[in-house]
């Protein structure tokens, strides 16, 4: 066994050159072949790096699809996030455990097969889903649950289980995906056809300058979220000094409840490609690196498909459309279960090899990012943007949406809706209209833009998804009257608290508690003092963290108690008694009880 | 040459070089910005955020913001210093520490910022996790109960002692310090006098058999609070 290890491990490391940066990759070829790692792998792995074995174990503890403790052949992981537990994924989950007879979180007996819950892995359009190995099921029933296990005590192969394939390329002989796209609406900047290509020959035809000078005069914005203009971040990285520079895809698409890149690619892999090559020949790259969550493995043979293609066409490579001194091409990362790398200093950090932890700023990634040369790190449908404004022009592109907001938006709509799916709008869409194109015009609330985002309610609804109203990553869930809009609060803390890297206090500690105070208040012993408690300690968080998680993480709890104050108010109550009563007395002294083996007299 | 740097920190016109951080340049003009994490012979980490101050309005950790012309620098305000009790809190109720019989009371910064900024019990629940000790060092004690995360033993082992003993694993509320070895410190090169067992803040990181060689009443915070003018180090 051991000399195997050493053997396999030896390929693995030097398959990438024994480079430490590459450890990510190391590990999850690790992971999959032996099903975790070992203490022993992380000292072969620490030897044939030069890296102490602290630092192995450190990034190994830290993503969510690596293990040191072996898993199964086959990981269950049912996705967790609030729209599936409102389509069933609980009682799914209760099935799968019936059915293996194990818990979440334990293997069988045979340990063959692994049985975990994950945070939302993208596919809320056609929720309760699944990630069995790398493969995706969705429309999970508890019929469903027994079929799946029932096949995988047979054959241990859960790529047996995709019986009808998805539409487009979900279908391709390299997804054979049972994923469906399920585009409702197409616009006219992103959703429409493309010719590979067509984009680039015209950058190309202009001075990366001008390329820079057209992006700017379109007023494109980041669309991750935080709407920085890509013009700019594309000049600032340009003119810093360096001899080398980096552009990054950001397709860790981990924000709960969206799934729009996971669309753009699978159908629109040469247009982001394209995007992105435009964005090296601006910026000045010779390398550019598409960060794919893990959950979306199962894209990744078919992506690098796409990237050979270009290459014998001569997109891409070696004199990109001919241009003599343009070289520059593509590498795929692959992340391993990490919401906080979506964060774009994490993503550097994750790339290199790291932990996901953020990095301090400054430096800004544009001044020194990946391997501490000037990067550029844009958000997948932002680089689709970039290619459209090449072919088109920018003023065609500037026509679209509202002034400060130009451009078209790609939203997930997810929830209690008729019709949950992609949908292109203009950025002076109103969420009204938005809750009438899915068919949920009951909605009580939109969550728009994550977790992370804002819970609007009814009174709002006529506010729009521009930069200046509602700017959104594209998630928008959508809850109906039927829904405790503080279950739905607290789904997203404990979201939040298990994704948190735990670098600073206030983001580590900071989001227990508020979960934990939303919990007492669940259990109907909040007091009216607790709100005040919420609004101050989500204060704290949001303003003492140090990135972008713990700075959004308060949201669910702020916009809720500012639009659905109420939802707080009717479930505390002042306590009569003159005892606290969050605080439970046999709790409190049940581990002496324990000890001393007789009860309590005051209990 | 390097430039002058002029800035306002509490309306006071502080000037410092390009290239400090806020808080160097504080130091240097006397000013004392609370702190954790931050050690004047590390590179700063900007994990604890008890140094936040607000700049231009933003909040930023005073150990790596640099310093320009012109900022506007907020640091002792009830807003600010607010936020600041808040984490200490944090850091109080995330770990076990009982001071009362913790043979670093008197000498731990955690402690003695909880006394300067007026704490004597926290506002939020005691979380009493689970935390292990490792003993195993001839000389060396390792209580993570009293880990406040703030990686000072990280950075010291690696920056100053040229080794890797230290680093974090886990993340979120499960992220703790590990030690490089299965077999704990003692299958470590850690030694006793490494800058990395005299940096901890707190009494996570301890010396064997010296504990009470200095009485109370004689230690560092006994008499003045933590970042009093004539204190002259933070740790020994």
């Amino acid at each position: 066994m051991s000399e195997k290890v050493e053997v396999v491990l030896d390929q693995i490391c030097r398959e990438v050159g024994n480079d430490r940066t590459r450890l990510l990759d190391i590990l999850r070829e690790v992971q999959h072949r032996f099903g975790g790692v070992s203490g022993e792998a992380v000292d072969l792995i620490a030897q044939r790096l030069e890296t102490p074995r602290v630092e192995i174990e450190s990034v190994v503890s830290f993503y969510a699809f690596l293990s040191e403790k072996p898993n199964g052949n086959v990981v269950i992981r049912i996705c967790d996030d609030i729209i599936d537990r409102m389509h069933g994924s609980e009682t799914v989950a209760r099935a799968f455990e019936s059915e293996l007879g194990v818990q979440m979180g334990q293997a069988t007996e045979d340990g063959k097969i692994s049985l975990t819950h994950t945070p939302c892995i993208g596919m809320c359009d056609q929720a309760p889903a699944a990630l069995i190995n790398d493969v995706v099921v969705t429309h999970l029933s508890s019929d469903t649950a027994r079929t799946i296990v029932a096949e995988l005590r047979e054959n241990h192969d859960p790529t047996q289980l995709v019986k009808e394939l998805g539409d487009g390329n979900n279908a391709h002989d390299l997804v054979s995906s049972m994923v469906q796209n399920n585009i409702r609406l197409r616009g006219p900047v992103i959703l429409t056809d493309f010719e590979p290509g067509s984009a680039l020959k015209k950058a190309l035809a202009m001075s990366p300058v001008e390329v820079i000078r057209n992006v700017k005069t379109a007023r494109l914005r980041g669309r991750g979220g935080a709407g920085f203009p890509t013009g700019m971040k594309w000049e600032f990285t340009r003119a810093a000094k360096a001899d080398k520079r980096y552009i990054i895809c950001n397709a860790d698409e981990g924000e709960p409840g969206t799934f729009k890149d996971r669309v753009l690619l699978t159908e629109y892999p040469d247009l982001l490609f394209e995007g992105m090559t435009i964005g090296g020949y601006a910026i000045g790259a010779k390398e550019g690196i598409v960060y794919l969550r893990g959950e979306y493995t199962y894209l990744r043979k078919f992506l690098e498909s796409v990237l050979e293609r270009r290459r014998e066409e001569g997109i891409l490579g070696r004199s990109v459309c001919g241009v003599e001194d343009f070289d520059f091409d593509i590498r795929i990362q692959m992340g391993a279960g990490a919401y906080i790398c979506g964060e774009e200093t994490a993503l550097i950090s994750s790339c290199e090899g790291l932990r996901g932890d953020p990095k301090n700023r400054p430096p800004f990634p544009a001044q020194s990012g990946y391997l501490g040369y000037p990067s550029s790190v844009n958000n997948v449908e932002t680089l689709c943007c970039t290619a459209r404004i090449m072919e088109h022009g920018p003023g065609w592109f500037s026509s679209h949406g509202t002034d400060r907001s130009t451009g078209t938006k790609l939203l997930s709509i997810s929830g209690d809706c008729k019709r949950p799916g992609i949908y292109e709008v203009s950025l002076s869409t109103s969420l009204r209209e938005i809750l009438g194109l899915a068919g949920a015009e009951d909605a009580q609330a939109l969550q728009v833009g994550g977790p992370s985002g804002q819970m609007v309610g009814r009174q709002e609804f006529d506010k729009t998804i521009c930069y200046d109203d509602f700017p959104t990553g594209g998630s928008m869930m959508v809850f109906g009257p039927q829904r405790n809009l503080l279950e739905v609060v607290h789904a997203f803390l404990e979201f939040f608290v298990e994704e948190s890297c735990g670098y600073c206090t206030p983001c580590r500690v900071g989001n227990v508690l508020l979960k934990q105070r939303i919990e007492k208040i669940l259990d109907e012993k909040g007091e009216p003092a607790d709100l005040q408690y919420l609004e101050e300690l989500a204060q704290t968080v949001k303003m003492a963290s140090r990135c972008g998680l713990g700075q959004t993480s308060p949201n669910p709890v702020l916009s809720t108690l500012k639009r659905f104050r109420s939802e707080y108010e009717r479930r505390v109550k002042p306590a009569t008694d003159g005892r606290q009563p969050g605080f439970d007395l046999s709790e409190a002294v049940a581990q002496a009880v324990n000890i001393v083996g007789r009860e309590s007299t005051h209990s | 040459m390097e430039k002058v740097v002029t800035f306002l920190l509490d309306g006071e016109v502080i000037q410092g070089q390009e290239g400090q951080s806020i808080m160097q340049a504080a130091d240097e003009a006397g000013k004392y910005i609370p702190r954790l994490c931050a050690h004047k012979d590390l590179t700063p980490h900007g994990s604890c955020r008890i140094c936040t101050v607000l700049v231009n309005g933003r909040p930023q950790s005073a150990c790596t913001q640099p310093i320009a012309d012109g900022i506007l620098v907020e640091s002792e305000t009830p807003k600010v210093n607010q936020l600041r009790t808040d984490i200490i809190d944090m850091l109080f109720v995330e770990g076990n520490h009982f001071c009362m019989f913790c043979e670093k009371s008197g000498s731990c910064e955690l402690q003695a910022l909880a006394y300067r900024f007026g704490i004597t019990a926290p506002k939020y629940p005691y979380q009493f996790p689970q935390r292990d000790v490792d003993a195993s060092h001839p000389d060396i004690f390792l209580d993570r109960n009293r880990c406040v995360l703030c990686g000072r033993c990280v950075r010291a082992s690696k920056e100053v002692d040229g080794k890797n003993v230290f680093q974090f694993v886990g993340r979120g509320v499960e992220k703790r310090i590990a030690v490089n070895s299965e077999q704990g410190l003692k299958g470590t090169d850690a030694e006793v006098m490494d800058k990395a067992i005299s940096v901890c803040p707190v009494g996570a990181i301890l010396k064997k058999r010296v504990g009470y060689a200095v009485p109370v009443g004689r230690r560092l915070y006994d008499h003045q609070p933590i970042g009093t003018a004539s204190e002259e180090e933070t740790t020994e």
